[in-house]
Order: structure tokens, then C-alpha cells, then sequence
């Protein structure tokens, strides 16, 4: 018995691997400590009540930052680990396993569970406010899509010292990634993380498609909208397309794993190139589904930090929609070299160098906002500045990569591991990082120290060249990615010590930033005027942080940077008494959370095969759609007075 | 302001440092991308020069007006730049925004597609080609010489001048057979035949590796190609044949377990071996069809009317 149990232990738990052990007893340390401290300052209802079952947009934006903050860490020890491995030649701090399994979760968290709900939050901190709304459409699914996105990405961690890691990439080709080549619960893990939060993303791109289309404020016609709307709606647009494609790609695969489907192997007819083409008929928009927020941000705050209207508005909402469609026709692109004929390449090498022009456009766009304009260069607009260089340089090798022929040489090099980082870092990371300092005010009341995001940003932006300009000469070398060693012979080791150093430099910029944020809570400037930046849109309205109901009197919409022109006119927001309304929202549910958890027990059986478990979670999940189908009490209003009794107390009341 | 100078100097000394290494990591030797052998390498780096400077067109000058604009429009007092908060719109100079990179991707694309057919055809007319059959396994290559009947692992000699046919197919998970300084790479699939025409204009050992991912022992899965005089490849093949065992069944099914393995020559392997794995491996689903074998397709495979009927494959090969 007792032999049996520690079989099983050996297999169950990942042991052998001092960084894993090292792991355990953070997580475990982590964890006693969290209880410790909700239980000692009695906590535990608060949590519950304020967040756990919240539906406010506005505390689902934060749980999403947060999140996805987390998972930067956790990517970005992956990337020091990684980058520490490749320092030097024959360095022997990681085993190839090991080394496999980093890059492979690297990969998957900082896009699914990084990019994602740090774009997810952004969505939910800045659209119904900058629209007008009380909420988004649909407040309780909301919340369902955060939970479904957390336990998705807690599964897909949990891996590391559970079962193993997945090692097959961050798109697990097959048949890598079949139970041939991946015998172990990894590719599970994988699997199953990835579709419990792409449930949650794809709720999401629908539930803000309709909040962008049915709730605007009065007056606001969709080419009055402020661009990071649009941009959002561009987005999800792309999310509510691609999305499904992942969930049945994925399926299938998970098919072929647990019931010898053989629709990606060659035998019986299968075939891995439609694997691929499926997962990058997904991974191509899913580029563009990150990057176009990132834009929107980019389009609000260079306008604002000018003193100006953005240039261009119309191109500007049009190329976004193109961008949108045209992502669905690029996808071969990430395959030129598995043999498409010479006018399939040619198709989608032209298609690809398209979509430069509208992106193209947009950086002209953006420069001719702050031409003629008076540029502040407080810390958004420090990042949309960082981000212009970086992405140009980005765009440009994305073009390259584009020629197909040249691609012939790129494919799989670190030059293409220095574009996609160029790209990503440059447009995804810097725009996002941009939007949280822009909305922080709005968030929580005060602004990030300046000093401190100085030192930040140049350790961020030095550390991004450092590192990732010499892996475009390492690919020349002949350098391939995913290699987790290589000997002196070949002269790649100076240029990737210099590559190893600008990531640390990153690195220590990111613990800037957390210091920035723990130091800022303290002795941050606080916002009392609820308009820190001198904004041009409706989220500058209101008080900062934004009451639940956001609008005491919902707004009605002239035109274009609405709340721009009423400061023209002198006009100051003020809420008259006489106008207040109770008014109406969605209550609380735990349901939501409790859902998602019981997804979790059920995709964790699923890794494992366990039946008894799947079952235990699929009942689980039906009762509690059950519980919500028999749940009375959705809504409340909020009395006149307690209304009165807030605005009052910001001073807004008349 | 003297946290401010710290700031700065530690940008600088960053800077410089990051130079100076970046230079001496780049002895343009080593670049071996940029150094091709051989006619595809050396289109391929036509391409690749194009596009830099056509890119260049664009981001150089942009960088440039990015640099000014902040300079001149800074929110400062005294700034005498003119400020028109209202002025975002003009058709012309959005007319000149769309039309440049349209301009330049236009040009760039008509080289491209130029470039994509360029390579479908052998390299050099005149010569005639030869046949090399290359399998990735787990962890390492081997190839077969249909004509020479000899087999190699992890090394591979090639005649100088003569363009080479390498035929591509993965017996494990699929890989990529890249030799930059011949040309651009492919991709190794199970029960998937694939084409690359290759080809070195002078003798030398040129540097090979497998590009997509494999799993644990791929960052091993290195070889050399020779290439040598016709001559000197005809004496290595009877070399080859005289000094080496043959390769049976056996043989390869050692061969084809999981791990490295050292360079090994065969002098003889099993008859139509490389056709037999790759149908064991479903390639009989791809329907091959050997007389088509002629045929100057370049990145793509032996018989594509067949295999239009194969509904989810048209994406790929058609
Ligand atoms: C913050 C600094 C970062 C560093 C130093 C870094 C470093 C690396 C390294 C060393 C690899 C592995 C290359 C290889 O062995 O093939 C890698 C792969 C990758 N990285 Fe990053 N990374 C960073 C940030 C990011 C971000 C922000 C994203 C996405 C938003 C990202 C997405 C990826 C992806 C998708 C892969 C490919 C994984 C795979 O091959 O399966 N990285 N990165
Ligand atoms: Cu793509
Ligand atoms: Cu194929």
C-alpha cells in the first residue's frame, strides 16, 4: 500500500529538479502566508463580497491586471532562466527537458495569460467608461470569462509541479505532440488550460462586441467612438473568429491524444500540416487580436499628451478594420517552407506585406497628431514614444519575413525570434503598459511616481535592445530557436552573452515597476479631480476612482472627444440633484466563480484521465448553471440618496 | 538633475558597451546567411538585401521626423513651434501615406514572387542533377544515395557545382533541413515526400542543421555537408562502399530509437528503404507516384494532380 501510494507520489508530483523543489516551497510558503494574513485581518468576507463575486466591470479590470502581472513574472523567470541557460556555450544549468518545458510555457503564458488579460483588463477599466456605459452587456458572463481565463491559466501552472510540464512549443505541433512523441499528462495541461480561458475569451470578445454596438451613450455614433473603442471592437471582432478555430483544433488534438483519433497523424489518413494550418489559422489574428488594443491605447494617448485631436481619425478606424480582416489571410506565412506551391507562397507573402500599409499608416497617423501639437512626455506618452522606434524596426523585419524566399533562411532562426519579441514586447507590451499607467488615476484614485517609471522605462527599453538586436544577427549565424545549448565552434556566444544581459536589464526594470507601484500606493499623487491628464473622453468625467455605477446621470454624446469639447465651452460636469435616478445594477454571484472551479476539476481530470474526477466537475458545472437559472434576486437599484451621498462627497453634486 | 546625469551616463556606457560587443560578435565570416555558397543562397540574399534597404526607404526617414517632431513640439513654454489643436485632416499628405507603402510593397512583392518562382526550378540547367534521400529521426540524419546505393549519418558529401536534389521526409517528428550558406530550408515530414534543390558552386565543408523543434536531442541534430570535386565525391563513394558495413533492417531500427548517434557510413542500405518508411509512416495516403520524379518542382511534392482529390491537402500542395 504504502509502495503504492509513493509510486504514484513519484509519478503525480514532478520531483528531481532543485528549482522545482525550490518552486514547491515558495508556492507553499506563498500560500500559508495569503491565509495567514486574510485570516488575521479577518478578511475573508471582505474578499468574498468585494471581489470574489463581483461583477463590476471595474473590479474585474483590476483582477485581470493583477493576474496578468503575475503571469509577466512567471513568464519573465522563464525568459531569465532560458536566457541565463544560452549565456554562454555548453553551459550545463539546464537539462534539455527542462530547457524544452521553459520555452514552451514561456511562450503560452506571456500570449494566453499575460497579453491576454492584461487586454482583457484595459477592455474592462476603459470601454463602457469611455462609451458612457453603467456596465458592459453582460455583466454576470463577465465575470465568468475572468474566472474561466484564472483557473485556465492556475491549471496550466499547476503542471510545473504536478504531472510535468508541456515541451512541445507554444503551438504543439504534431506530431510532437501527440501521445507518440508526448507520452506524459503535459500536452493535457496544456490543452486543457488553453480551452478553459479561451472559453473565458471568447465570452469576452462577444460580450464587448454587443456592449460597443447596444450601449453607447446616448448621441455617440460608432465614428464619433473614441479609437481605443473601435479598437477593442477591431479585436474582439477577430477573438469571436478565431477563437472557435482553437477550441476544435485543440479538441481534436485532445481527441487523437485520449482516444487514438488519428486526425493529425499520418496513419489512417490524418495529417499533421492540417494541425498546422488550423493552429496558426487561430495564432496569426491571435497577433493582431493583442496588438490592435495596443494601438487603440497608443491612438488616445498620443492625441491627449498633444493637446490634440488624433490625426486622421477616419483612416485611422478604417485601417483598424483591415488590419482585422486582412490577419485572417496571412496565416501560411508561418509555414512557407512546408511545401505550398510557388503561387500558394505568393499569395500570402502579398497578403502579409499588406497589412504593413494600414500599419504603416497608422504610425504616420500618430506622428502627424503630435506635429503642430504640444507634446507632454508624461509616462503614457514616455512609452507610446518608447514603442514608435521599436515597432517600426519590428514591422520592417516583418516585412522581410514576408518575402518568402528570404524567409526560406529566417524560418525557425533567432531572427525571427528577435522580430515576433520586437513586436510584441514593442507594440503588445509597451501599449499595454502605456494603458495601465494612462488609466491608473481612473483606476485607483492616484498616479504612479514619475521617478520611478523613468528608471523603469529606460531599463526596459535599453535592456529590449541589448537583448534582442544581436539575436537578429544570431539568426544570420544560422542560429536556430528552441536549440537549448551550442558549442564554441560556431561564434555565437559573445552575441548572446550581450543578449542575456539586456534581459536581465529588463528584468530589473520590471521589479522598477512593482517597487513604482508599492511605493506610488503610499505616496502617490492622489487625483482628486478625477481628469489628471487633461482627457479628451468621457472616462475623464467622472470621479477617479469611478463610483460603481460609473455616470450618476448618464451622458449624452455631441460628438467626437466629447468631454474635450465641453471644456472649450467651459462646460464642467456636474451632477444635478434633481436629475438623479435610483438606478439599476447586477448583483453580486458567486456563481461565476464556483462554475470556473468546478471547469478546473473537470479539466484536471481530463489531463489525467481520471473519469470519476470529470464527472465530479461537469456536475458540478451543471448545478451551478442550474443555481443561476434558479436565482430570484439578478438585480438592485442603488437609492437616490446613496447616490447623492457619493457624488457629494466627490464635490460634484449641484 | 544629478540623478538625472547618473541616469544618463548609465545610458551611454550601456550603449557603447553594447556596441563595441556587437561589433566584435559580428565578424561578418560567421554570418553565414549572408555568405552563400551556391545559386539559392545567393538569390535568397538578392531578396534579403532588397528588402533592407526597400525598408529602409521607409524607416530611416521616420525615425528621423520622429526625432524632430518631439524636439519642435514639446510642451514648453516659450515654444514658438506653431499649435493647431484642430488641424487632423488632410487628404494629401493622407494620400502620400497610403501611396508610399504601397509603392514599396508593390515593388517588393513583384521581386518576391519573382523569387518564389525563381526557386521551383533546378539551380543550374546544364548539369545533371543528383538525388540525395534525407530522413530526420530522433536525433539525427541520415541520407541515402539512390544512385551511389551508399548511406551516411549525420554527414553528407555532395559534388561541387552539381545541383543536388534532396529528397526530405521525417521518420519521428517533423524537422527542418536547413544549410544556409546553400539556401533556405524545408521542412522533414512522416509519410510526406518533400523536394529542395540545393547546390554548392565550390568545394567546402558548409555548416547543417535541423530548424524545427524535436524534442529533447534536437539542439544536436547537426551535420557537415562536403562538397567536393566530382572526382574526389566518386573516390569517396568507393571509399564509402569498400571500407563501410551495410546498413539492414536491423540497422535502422537501432538507428531509429531515440537518441544521438556519431557520423556512420553505410555501403549499401535495403532496397527502395527511403519509399518503404515513408509509406509505413501513411505516405501511401499521399498516393506518390515515382514516374512524375522529373518533374522541376521545387518546394513541393512528387505528384500534385493526385493529391488535389485529398480535399484537406489543398491548402498545402496545390
Ligand atoms: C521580457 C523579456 C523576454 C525575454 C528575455 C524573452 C526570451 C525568450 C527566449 C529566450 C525564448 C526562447 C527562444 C528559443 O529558445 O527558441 C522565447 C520564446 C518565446 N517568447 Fe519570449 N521573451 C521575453 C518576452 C516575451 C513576451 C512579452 C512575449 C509575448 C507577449 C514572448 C513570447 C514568446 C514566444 C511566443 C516564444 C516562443 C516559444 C516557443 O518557441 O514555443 N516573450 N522568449
Ligand atoms: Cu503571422
Ligand atoms: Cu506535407
Amino acid at each position: 500500500m504504502i509502495d503504492k501510494i509513493k509510486d504514484f507520489a513519484s509519478h503525480f508530483f514532478v520531483t528531481g529538479d532543485p528549482l522545482i523543489y525550490g518552486a514547491d516551497v515558495s508556492i507553499g510558503l506563498s500560500m500559508v502566508a495569503i491565509f495567514f494574513v486574510l485570516t488575521y485581518f479577518k478578511k475573508w468576507g471582505w474578499l468574498w463580497r468585494e471581489w470574489l463575486t463581483t461583477v463590476d466591470h471595474k473590479k474585474i479590470g483590476i483582477m485581470y491586471i493583477i493576474a496578468s502581472l503575475l503571469m509577466l513574472f512567471r513568464g519573465g523567470v522563464d525568459a531569465l532562466l532560458m536566457r541565463a541557460q544560452l549565456a554562454l556555450p555548453n553551459v550545463h544549468f539546464l537539462q534539455s527537458e527542462h530547457y524544452n518545458e521553459i520555452f514552451t510555457t514561456h511562450g503560452t503564458i506571456m500570449i494566453l495569460f499575460m497579453a491576454m488579460p492584461m487586454m482583457f483588463g484595459l477592455f474592462n477599466i476603459a470601454v463602457p467608461l469611455q462609451i458612457g456605459a453603467r456596465d458592459v452587456a453582460y455583466p454576470f458572463l463577465n465575470a465568468f470569462s475572468f474566472w474561466m481565463f484564472f483557473v485556465g491559466a492556475m491549471l496550466f501552472n499547476l503542471s510545473f509541479v504536478i504531472g510535468g510540464s508541456p515541451d512541445a512549443g507554444w503551438l504543439a505541433y504534431p506530431p510532437l505532440s501527440e501521445l507518440s512523441g508526448s507520452p506524459g499528462v503535459g500536452e493535457n495541461f496544456y490543452i486543457w488550460g488553453i480551452q478553459l480561458s479561451g472559453v473565458g475569451s471568447l465570452a469576452s470578445g462577444i460580450n464587448f462586441v454587443v456592449t460597443i454596438l447596444k450601449m453607447r451613450a446616448k448621441g455617440m455614433k460608432m465614428m464619433q467612438m473614441p479609437l481605443f473603442t473601435w479598437s477593442v471592437f477591431a479585436s474582439c471582432v477577430t477573438i469571436i473568429i478565431a477563437f472557435p478555430v482553437l477550441t476544435v483544433t485543440l479538441a481534436l488534438l485532445f481527441i487523437d491524444r485520449f482516444a487514438g483519433g488519428h486526425f493529425f497523424t499520418m496513419l489512417h489518413g490524418g495529417n499533421p500540416m492540417m494541425y498546422v494550418n488550423l493552429i496558426w489559422m487561430w495564432g496569426h489574428p491571435e497577433v493582431y487580436i493583442v496588438v490592435l488594443p495596443a494601438f487603440g491605447v497608443f491612438s488616445e494617448v498620443v492625441s491627449v499628451f498633444s493637446k490634440k485631436r488624433i490625426f486622421g481619425y477616419k483612416s485611422m478606424v478604417f485601417s483598424l478594420m483591415i488590419i482585422s480582416i486582412l490577419s485572417y489571410f496571412t496565416w501560411v506565412h508561418h509555414f512557407f517552407t512546408m511545401g505550398a506551391s510557388a503561387n500558394v507562397n505568393a499569395f500570402f507573402a502579398i497578403t502579409t506585406m499588406a497589412i504593413a500599409i494600414p500599419t504603416g499608416v497608422k504610425v504616420f497617423n500618430w506622428l502627424f497628431t503630435m506635429f503642430r501639437g504640444r507634446i507632454r512626455i508624461e509616462q503614457p506618452m514616455l512609452w507610446t514614444l518608447g514603442f514608435i522606434p521599436t515597432f517600426l524596426i519590428g514591422g520592417a523585419t516583418g516585412v522581410m519575413l514576408a518575402v518568402a524566399p528570404a524567409d526560406y533562411q529566417y524560418h525557425n532562426s533567432y531572427f525571427l525570434i528577435a522580430h515576433f519579441h520586437q513586436v510584441l514586447i514593442g507594440g503588445v507590451v509597451f501599449g499595454y503598459l502605456a494603458g495601465i499607467y494612462y488609466w491608473w488615476p481612473k483606476m485607483f484614485g492616484f498616479k504612479l511616481n514619475v521617478k520611478l517609471g523613468l528608471w523603469a522605462f529606460w531599463l526596459w527599453n535599453i535592456g529590449f535592445y541589448v537583448c534582442f538586436m544581436p539575436q537578429y544577427a544570431l539568426g544570420f549565424m544560422g542560429m536556430t530557436r528552441r536549440v537549448y545549448t551550442y558549442g564554441w565552434d560556431m561564434g555565437w556566444g559573445p552575441l548572446n552573452l550581450i543578449s542575456s544581459i539586456g534581459a536581465v536589464l529588463m528584468g530589473i526594470g520590471f521589479i522598477f515597476q512593482v517597487w513604482q507601484i508599492l511605493y506610488s500606493i503610499k505616496y502617490g499623487e492622489r487625483d482628486t479631480t478625477g481628469d489628471p491628464w487633461d482627457g479628451h473622453t468621457l472616462e475623464w468625467t467622472i470621479p477617479s476612482p469611478a463610483p460603481e455605477y460609473n455616470f450618476a446621470i448618464e451622458p449624452i454624446v455631441k460628438g467626437q472627444d466629447d468631454f474635450w469639447r465641453m471644456k472649450k465651452e467651459g462646460i464642467v460636469p456636474m451632477t444635478k440633484e434633481s436629475e438623479i435616478k435610483p438606478i439599476h445594477m447586477p448583483r453580486n454571484s458567486g456563481i461565476p466563480f464556483i462554475m470556473s472551479w468546478f471547469w478546473f476539476i473537470a479539466g484536471f481530470g481530463f489531463t489525467f484521465g481520471w473519469t470519476w474526477m470529470i464527472v465530479v466537475g461537469l456536475l458540478g458545472v451543471a448545478g451551478s448553471m442550474l443555481a443561476r437559472s434558479f436565482t430570484k434576486k439578478l438585480d438592485y437599484y442603488i437609492p437616490v440618496e446613496e447616490i447623492k451621498e457619493t457624488e457629494a462627497k466627490f464635490g460634484r453634486l449641484v | 538633475m544629478k540623478k538625472r546625469g547618473l541616469l544618463n551616463g548609465i545610458k551611454v556606457a550601456l550603449l557603447a558597451a553594447a556596441t563595441a560587443l556587437l561589433l566584435s560578435g559580428c565578424d561578418s565570416s560567421s554570418m553565414i546567411v549572408l555568405d552563400p555558397k551556391g545559386p539559392v543562397g545567393h538569390t535568397e540574399l538578392k531578396l534579403i538585401i532588397l528588402s533592407v534597404v526597400l525598408c529602409a526607404i521607409v524607416v530611416i526617414p521616420v525615425l528621423g521626423i520622429l526625432v524632430y517632431i518631439i524636439l519642435r513640439y514639446r510642451d514648453k513654454p516659450g515654444n514658438k513651434a506653431p499649435y493647431q489643436p484642430d488641424w487632423d485632416d488632410s487628404k494629401t499628405l493622407e494620400v502620400i501615406w497610403w501611396g508610399i507603402p504601397i509603392v514599396i510593397i508593390a515593388i517588393l512583392g513583384v521581386f518576391t514572387v519573382k523569387g518564389i518562382h525563381t526557386l521551383t526550378k533546378p539551380p543550374v540547367q546544364n548539369a545533371k542533377p543528383i538525388t540525395i534521400q534525407v530522413t530526420s529521426l530522433d536525433w539525427k540524419w541520415l541520407f541515402e544515395y539512390p544512385e551511389q546505393g551508399i548511406a551516411t549519418v549525420n554527414h553528407v558529401e555532395i559534388p561541387a557545382g552539381v545541383p543536388v536534389q534532396f529528397e526530405l521526409m521525417a521518420d519521428g517528428p517533423m524537422n527542418s533541413f536547413w544549410v544556409p550558406q546553400l539556401g533556405g530550408q524545408e521542412y522533414t515530414m512522416p509519410g510526406m515526400a518533400m523536394r529542395l534543390w540545393l547546390q554548392a558552386d565550390e568545394p567546402g565543408t558548409y555548416f547543417g542543421s535541423g530548424a524545427n523543434f524535436t524534442g529533447k536531442g534536437f539542439a544536436h541534430m547537426r551535420f557537415d555537408v562536403v562538397a567536393k570535386p566530382q572526382a574526389d565525391f566518386n573516390k569517396w563513394v568507393e571509399k564509402v562502399k569498400k571500407t563501410s558495413p551495410a546498413m539492414t533492417t536491423d540497422t535502422y531500427a537501432n538507428l531509429k530509437k531515440k537518441g544521438l548517434s556519431d557520423v556512420k557510413y553505410f555501403s549499401s542500405y535495403p532496397k527502395d528503404h527511403f519509399k518503404k518508411v515513408l509509406n509505413k509512416n501513411g505516405g501511401q495516403y499521399m498516393k506518390m507516384n515515382d514516374k512524375k520524379k522529373d518533374d522541376s518542382q521545387f518546394h513541393e511534392m512528387k505528384d500534385m494532380e493526385d493529391m488535389s482529390d485529398m480535399s484537406e491537402m489543398d491548402m498545402d500542395h496545390n
